[in-house]
């Protein structure tokens, strides 16, 4: 294992908010090319462990390094280096698709070829040609985050972080939905998402499960269920976040 | 205790090229906890907003007990508690304002219907002074919750109320709505998490403004009849390309740990021989078995070969097609 390439890693990593300890001292490392699951109650740390990953937000303490990059010295090196893709926002609803592919392609610094090329490659790939040129806004949720998702990949940044990139989606997309994430894993990108399915948790190739401030289970879906005896992550989450079984 | 009677309602938006309710008609008994289950842009919201007398309907009718959802909607409006989807109070009033408040609004005061509310609003007693804006997600959903009971209605309409809620969180919410509904209010809610549908008596599957089921969650799987296996492997997703190339597939989805898998209409319910060419084909830790659909798989196949599959069909290019 020594010798896979670390896209993220994380060790004693901190954050206070006054006396509060938002996140405490958490340590992992997920592998390039991985598709790991960042989970945990509503509360319970995730999202300010995620700002400090994405460069957004000063750790109060321990080390972190995203891509190669460090968390303290590098967060502009380490914008550069990731794609971002939130659970409600990310692209710009009275634009067309075709426009918000070329607005965020352009804030990356990418040349107009080779812009025009990937947006045309994307429009035909999601099946937008015919709603290539209407707002955003009136996409059914699932193909907006399609096209979210593929426009947080456009300068094909080494590590992507996806946060509940699928609420509210229909079964059906929500399906499409990870199989683009594992085409893009399969790729060499690394997937970094955090959902309320537990079913899409089993999918991902290691989890850790965030409660209070700290991970208190890290591995594989296989592994985390084995050691907590339960059956589903479902289980495995009710176990720890509460302390009480679902049966 | 209030029936709510539904017959042929329609709802478009965006000058008519929106269609979110298309001419939809269903019957909630009286004190039922009564599910409407369906991903975004199902028609949710606007059914409750119909039935919250805060949305006009086009055509068709809404009643709750004897009153017209367009022509009684004061005697709704009194009768009915609503949570929008979105947090609705007011931020910069404090927790006990806002009750206090919705109390006035409604002409009673806490005390009269505190027993209703106690198991809930104990939990946000020690914030009674927080102002509602500075309250955790779960403390504000807590909140309104109370907000749209404290009158007692004799219907309770809840919106998307799990929605971004963690799963044990949402277990807790599931056990307040019983609670509530053992107090003979009749509850509709909403969700577009598939598995809650266990914890209504009677669900509605919503897809694209119509009805794809009406029915017990054990009716709902009841209705599904083909024959539906759960595959394992270590590798998931190359068995999920192989199956999908295979000619006898019908459709196969991954499914937590698992890919569940049904063949083709008229196939031999027999997998043997399939299983016997994935093994050559370098699966060699193949698992399967013989499972009962869950709520999900039901939906994706009403979703497939259902009404929706109509005029909607172009929204959802289906991976076996």
């Amino acid at each position: 294992m020594e010798t896979i390439q670390k896209a993220i890693e994380v060790k004693g990593l901190t954050k206070r908010f006054g006396a509060f300890t938002a996140v405490r001292a958490i340590s992992f490392d997920v592998a390039q090319g991985e598709i790991f699951g960042f989970l945990g109650a509503n509360g319970a740390g995730k999202t300010t462990a995620m700002r400090m990953l994405c460069g957004l937000l000063t750790p109060s303490g321990g080390q972190a390094t995203v891509a190669g990059f460090d968390v303290y010295r590098q967060p502009d090196d380490i914008k550069r280096h990731i794609g971002y893709m939130s659970q409600r926002f990310s692209l710009y609803e009275d634009l067309t698709p075709l426009e918000n592919i070329f607005f965020y392609g352009g804030i990356y610094g990418l040349d107009r070829p080779a812009l025009k090329r990937k947006a045309d490659a994307l429009i035909a790939k999601l099946q937008l040609e015919k709603e290539a040129h209407t707002a955003v806004r009136s996409l059914p949720l699932g193909w907006r985050q399609k096209l979210s998702f593929s426009v947080a990949l456009l300068h094909e940044p080494a590590i992507v972080f996806l946060d509940e990139p699928t609420g509210g989606v229909d079964p059906i997309t929500r399906r499409q939905f990870w199989e683009m994430i594992y085409e893009t894993a399969e790729a060499g990108a690394t997937v970094f998402v955090t959902t309320h399915y537990m079913d899409e948790a089993e999918y991902c190739q290691r989890l850790s499960i965030m409660v209070d401030g700290e991970i208190r289970a890290l591995g594989t879906p296989q592994e985390i269920k084995a050691e907590l005896e339960q059956d589903s992550i479902d289980g495995v989450f009710q176990v720890l976040a509460r302390g009480t079984s679902t049966r | 205790m209030a029936a709510i009677h539904i017959e042929g309602l329609r709802k478009t938006y965006d000058g008519g090229k929106v269609e979110a309710l298309r001419g939809l008609s269903l019957h909630i008994d009286s004190g039922e906890l009564f599910g409407l289950i369906g991903p975004d842009g199902a028609g949710k919201t606007s059914l409750l907003r119909i039935l919250a007398t805060l949305l006009l309907p086009e055509a068709g009718s809404a009643r709750i007990g004897e009153w017209d959802a367009v022509n009684d909607y004061t005697l709704i409006r009194r009768n009915v508690g609503y949570m929008p989807g979105r947090f609705s109070l007011y931020q910069d009033l404090t927790v006990r304002e806002n009750l206090a408040f919705f109390a006035s609004v409604f002409k009673t005061r806490i005390e009269d219907n505190y027993e209703l509310i106690r198991d809930i609003f104990v939990q946000l007693e020690p914030f009674q002074d927080r102002r509602a804006g500075a309250l955790s997600g779960g403390m504000k959903q807590k909140l309104a919750l109370s907000c749209a009971l404290i009158h007692r209605p004799k219907v309770l309409l809840l919106d998307e109320p799990t929605t971004g809620v963690d799963a044990v969180s949402r277990r807790e919410f599931w056990d307040m709505l019983h609670h509530i509904r053992r107090q003979g209010i009749t509850v509709v809610v909403s969700t577009p998490y598939m598995n809650e549908a266990n914890r209504c008596d009677r669900v509605a599957l919503m897809q694209d403004g119509q009805l794809l089921a009406v029915d017990t969650p054990a009716g709902v799987v009841a209705g599904f009849r083909q024959p539906l296996w759960a595959l394992g492997s270590a590798r998931l997703y190359p068995l999920l390309l192989a199956l999908r190339r295979h000619p006898q597939t019908g459709s196969v989805h991954p499914f937590g740990e698992n890919l569940h898998l049904m063949l083709k209409p008229g196939e031999r319910p027999d997998l043997a021989p399939i299983l016997a060419e994935l093994s050559e084909q370098g699966f060699t830790d193949l698992s399967a078995q013989r499972i009962e659909p869950e709520i999900e798989d039901c939906f994706m196949a009403l979703m497939a070969g259902g009404p929706a599959a109509a005029p909607g069909a172009h929204f959802t290019h289906l991976p076996t097609a």
